[in-house]
């Protein structure tokens, strides 16, 4: 099955989730006309990043009552997309959220599981820290979501790939930082560095989108891009401009692929579940815990 | 002393990042304009290269604001500036402004001169910004800032600081790269306060040297034991981590006072873009 993949790595205002909502449907609109199937946008795309005390004054909850997802719902009916904002749960906890959106209804839901609150970042001051890793069924197969720092840490994106995802979207508000003389920033290189190196070793296709713009002295620095199960790189979008970058994936390169190097096939979960009883039960053994 | 660490950068990136960085933050106040004052030399030459850059020339004011004392050379290298640039200008000498208040206190010594020389620079700055409906777009570098070599609320008062994550030597590399004369490059950087000071020697060493050290102390988070493993001198590392101790305070504005639920600075927390 061949597949058309939009990545809208789109700048926000901060905390107006109106214009947002409208530069999301004019993405959108622009995807649709171009033959996308599936649309993602980054981290807190409805909202911005830098929330702190903005926080629960533009948090929502992904249904059809809602009028921001109404819209988007509706935009769903064409094609899939995936949408990041604040969600508020019904004991009124706040997590970043991203949601895949399709037909009409929402497929699924993930609240990133690591804030990071260190350096410049403040994440779990603000926000509750999500407790699952799934993946879920879309109409192009099995796929999995995680949110910037979950695919930092190795273990998210090995729980996806063992829960049957063959295509893991990845969404970051990711601040520009390390300027060394290289031409890509340090963080785009370590983030890039993973990406490859996943999609190599899940034999997966691995989609990133990570904003751009300013917030403050904060910027974003886009470089959206696409893995294919060889860690082949199909596509990229540019440095630190809005873009809404286009990828032609093939999925049955997942078949070619992992024909010729069976390493899902080969991992060997028991042990991994063995040894990890062993290790997390130990009590003389504390590191890394 | 070897050349650890390598402080070089990319010039391209940091001058796309810089540009984006002062559009941004100035058109999404409801501004199209920046106004910056001009001293003559390297750091304040860069930001305006940059605004120029961003915001086109003609939406920059480059302010030349001399006192009786200043160098020649520093308003004749920033007219250079001027003129490459093709910014809008305007001159000014805060002599008769300044004066008045140094004569009621004849032993004033030089340091309160140049405290109130950048700070009647700052009120003529602001002054312009309201006339010229811009920002005052800031000129520190990392170095000054983290060594406090600047006066507060003088010439480190701005809307926005462009330059303020570069090392002298890093501004001095990305002025090469967007044109800065090399005359005002291979001058000796000085606040041209009063005259002959030179930063190098008010400060006793070099930027090359302390720019190293800090990146290692503060990029790098070398403690100052490491440094001087690394190779630094034990007094050169402990008076520059005192330094940069004592001159906290003009990093963050001044402390409130808690006394509510929710106060300014600890609980009540929003970015300045908040909405925009």
């Amino acid at each position: 099955m061949k597949l058309k993949i939009a990545l809208a790595q789109i700048s926000t205002r901060l905390g107006n989730v109106q214009l947002n909502l409208e530069k999301h449907l004019a993405y959108l609109g622009e995807a649709h006309s171009k033959g996308a199937d599936l649309v993602v946008f980054p981290e807190l795309s409805l909202t911005g990043y830098g929330l702190q005390d903005l926080t629960p004054a533009v948090a929502c909850r992904p249904n059809a009552d809602d009028p921001l997802f109404r819209p988007l719902l509706a935009a769903s009916q064409q094609l899939d997309l995936v949408v990041g904002f604040v969600e508020e749960d019904v004991r009124n906890r706040f997590f970043i959220s991203s949601a895949y959106l399709s037909r009409g209804q929402v497929l699924h839901v993930h609240r990133k599981v690591y804030l990071p609150t260190y350096g410049m970042f403040d994440e779990g001051r603000f926000f509750a820290w999500g407790d699952s890793v799934r993946a879920f069924d879309t109409r192009f197969g099995r796929m999995g979501m995680l949110i910037c720092e979950d695919f930092w840490h190795a273990s998210p994106s090995y729980l996806l790939w063992l829960d049957g995802a063959d295509v893991m979207l990845f969404m970051s508000s990711s601040p520009s930082r390390g300027l060394g003389t290289a031409a890509q920033l340090g963080s785009a290189r370590w983030v890039n560095h993973i990406l490859r190196a996943y999609a190599s070793q899940y034999t997966s296709f691995v989609l990133h989108t990570n904003r751009v713009g300013f917030e403050d002295g904060l910027n974003f620095w886009g470089g959206a891009t696409v893995y294919d199960p060889n860690g082949d790189l199909l596509g990229e979008g540019p440095a630190l401009e809005e873009a809404l970058t286009l990828v032609n994936i093939d999925l049955n390169q997942l078949h070619r692929t992992r024909a010729r190097l069976p390493l899902l096939r080969d991992e060997r979960t028991a042990l991994v579940q063995r040894e990890l009883n062993r290790i997390l039960s130990d009590s003389s053994n504390s590191s890394g815990r | 002393m070897s050349d650890f660490p390598d402080l070089n950068i990319n010039t391209d990136l940091a001058r796309q990042i810089l540009t984006g960085f002062i559009r941004s933050e100035i058109t999404r106040m409801g501004f199209t304009r920046a106004v910056i004052n001009l001293s003559g030399g390297l750091d304040s030459a860069l930001s305006l290269y940059l605004a120029a850059e961003a915001l086109g020339p003609k939406n920059v004011l480059a302010l030349r604001l001399p006192y009786k004392t200043s160098s020649p050379d520093s308003l004749e290298h920033a007219q250079m500036v001027i003129d490459d640039t093709g910014v809008q200008s305007l001159t000014l000498e805060i002599t008769p402004m300044v004066d008045p208040l140094i004569a009621a206190f004849p032993d004033m010594p030089n340091l309160r001169k140049g405290n109130i020389m950048a700070r009647m620079r700052m009120i003529v700055l602001y002054d312009q910004t309201a006339a010229f409906n811009g920002l005052a777009v800031g000129t520190g570098n990392k170095t000054e800032i983290l060594l406090g070599y600047s006066t507060l609320y003088g010439d480190s008062a701005c809307a926005i600081n462009p330059i303020g994550d570069l090392y002298k030597t890093q501004a001095r590399q990305l002025s090469r790269a967007v044109g800065v004369p090399s005359a005002i490059i291979d001058k000796p950087p000085s606040a041209d306060l009063w005259i002959g000071q030179t930063d190098e020697g008010e400060l006793g060493y070099t930027y090359a040297e302390v720019d190293r050290l800090l990146f290692l102390l503060v990029d790098e988070r070398y403690t100052p034991e490491e440094c001087i493993e690394a190779g630094f001198a034990a007094g050169f590392v402990n008076g520059v981590v005192e330094r940069i101790r004592r001159n906290q305070f003009k990093r963050v504005l001044p402390p409130i006072a808690k006394l509510s639920n929710r106060t300014i600075g600890y609980d009540f927390l929003y970015l300045r873009d908040w909405g925009t």
